[in-house]
């Protein structure tokens, strides 16, 4: 049984593929400051993410990922280049209809769980009646129905991650911005969030873009991996996993999903080993993927 | 629960038993035993005087607790929200927060003169600095992922802090309230102890004055027993704020 406002989304996906979220040129420079010299974050990267896609990025840790996920939604602004959501520049601010979890927990601990899920929507002026039907789905939604009068500190760090979810999806983004969600939960937890990602991609037709340093975790959810350089960020590779749209956490014991998890590695390992200053030996270095 | 109940009775027996010992072993002339004291507290509070006195610490206390955290909050608040400020002023809140203050009330007294405002200030002066730095911090330390969950969420700056900064930050404020007006009472008490004309510190020392051993330990249990409902008080609010519920 499917909660009502979920069931007219999978329509978005019939739409065109043209670049929902579109970078160009885009650096990200952070200045210097006692002394320091500038930090170049990010770029010039040009980037085109299609509508109702499950896009990963994945790098060497501080090679400015989340930096990348901050200039796309508006969090910061691009020292250069131009960032567009459907097709308008971003001026200054998130766009509406974008949405964010973060890896640190959120969820507002002085609420409760159903005040949590509500907050976007009461803070947009939403007539009660509309907020109690909203919430209600979300909360179904997300398998926190019998938690709705919970505290966040009663709550699991999953069940935490999945009040901030619900009270994202509540209201209805059109593009899910996920920044290592999972990295502080433990393993189990974080493939069964997995599959309940994939579960709200297809069900809500959202553009999910997931920021993760997980290679098995980009393998199996996503529908493209861009993997990342050392700092300052650029894509060194972008892969299409060509998975079907109805996978789920099982197709880690599909042959392709090792070629594919391997190839990232491969990109990841020598991009890592370039960045430490460390080469391979001539006659150790894995030949091309 | 029950548990930490019955910690609470057997550590009040516990108080009970050696406050008798300590009677026993030095004389009823340095230590009133329990029972003479309980009965002599219940006296005190059959007469008007004690009341006068009760109400002159209790108005003191009252005015001097409200200034306190108004002013204590505004200005961490103020030092919160703004860096540089913050980073100015947090050294010399600590160093203000630590010097003994007591050396102050020659100073106080020549300000204020005997009386309501001089025991007002001497207990502002303990009170305002830790709920100060206390507020100062709470703010600094709303975690940052609440200020991008704001921002994805397209809230004002007003909006921003009255629906999240503010109660993120509200239990360590609260928990400020709670050392700064503990500290507010002490202050009002030490100023009626050293110079005042009424209230319970001055009842105090009065009875010290003539050596009326059951009084001292009567008046000081009556404080104590004051004290300690006003800091349970606070703990209940600041459960709630910790916990939402």
């Amino acid at each position: 049984m499917r909660p009502s406002v979920w069931s007219n989304a999978g329509r978005a996906m019939a739409a065109s593929l043209d670049g929902q979220i579109s970078l160009r040129g885009v650096t990200k420079v952070f200045p210097g400051h006692d002394g320091h010299p500038d930090v170049h974050a990010l770029g010039p990267v040009d980037l085109d993410i299609a509508r109702g896609v499950f896009f990963t990025v994945v790098g060497p840790s501080g090679c400015g990922k989340s930096t990348l996920l901050d200039v796309l939604a508006g969090l910061s602004p691009a020292t250069s280049g131009t960032v567009t959501f459907e097709g308008r520049p971003l001026a200054g601010g998130v766009p509406d209809g974008i949405g964010a979890v973060f890896q640190q927990d959120a969820s507002f601990f002085w609420l409760n769980v159903r005040d949590n899920v509500a907050f976007g929507l009461r803070r947009r002026g939403v007539g009660g009646r509309e907020i109690d039907r909203r919430v209600d789905d979300a909360l179904a939604f997300m398998g926190l129905a019998d938690f709705a009068k919970a505290f966040p500190a009663q709550l699991s760090g999953g069940m935490r991650q999945r009040v901030c979810i619900a009270r994202t999806l509540v209201l209805e983004p059109k593009v899910l911005l996920l920044d290592e969600p999972f990295g502080a939960l433990d393993q189990q937890t974080r493939l069964l969030m997995g599959d309940e990602l994939l579960r709200i991609w297809r069900e809500t037709g959202a553009t999910v873009v997931l920021i993760t340093h997980a290679l098995d975790e980009a393998a199996m959810l996503s529908d493209q991996v861009a993997v990342m350089s050392a700092r300052p960020g650029r894509f060194i590779d972008i892969v299409a996993t060509g998975w079907p749209r109805s996978r789920d956490s099982r197709i880690v014991s599909d042959a392709r999903f090792g070629a594919i998890t391997a190839h990232l590695w491969d990109k990841l390992r020598e991009e890592s080993l370039r960045a430490m200053g460390v080469g391979d030996p001539p006659d150790n270095r894995v030949t091309g993927a | 629960m029950t548990s930490r109940r019955l910690d609470q009775i057997l550590l009040a027996a516990g108080v009970l038993v050696l406050w008798q010992l300590l009677h026993w072993a030095v004389g009823p002339d340095v230590v009133s035993s329990p029972w003479a004291t309980v009965a002599r507290a219940i006296e005190l509070m059959r007469t008007v005087a004690f009341w006068g006195h009760a109400a002159a610490t209790a108005s003191a206390f009252g005015l001097a607790s409200v200034i306190a955290i108004a002013a204590g909050i505004g200005l961490g608040l103020w030092l919160g929200l703004h860096r540089f400020a913050g980073d100015v002023a947090d050294p010399i809140l600590g160093t203000v927060y630590s010097i003994p203050k007591i050396t102050l009330y020659p100073l106080i007294l020549l300000v204020f003169g005997l009386g309501i405002s001089a025991k007002i200030a001497f207990g502002v002066i303990h009170g305002i600095f830790p709920i100060a730095i206390f507020t100062m911090n709470a703010v600094r330390n709303v975690a940052p992922v609440y200020r991008r969950t704001a921002r994805v969420m397209r809230l004002s700056s007003v909006a921003t802090a009255a629906t999240i900064l503010a109660p993120a930050a509200l239990p360590e404020i609260v928990t400020g309230v709670r050392v700064g007006v503990a500290l507010t009472l002490l202050g009002t008490l030490i100023g009626e102890l050293f110079a005042a004309t009424s209230g319970l510190g001055f009842a105090l020392i009065r009875a010290m004055d003539v050596h009326a051993v059951t009084d001292i330990l009567a008046i000081t249990m009556l404080i104590f027993i004051f004290a300690a409902s006003v800091n349970a008080a606070l703990g209940l609010v600041e459960r709630r704020a910790r916990h939402g519920g």
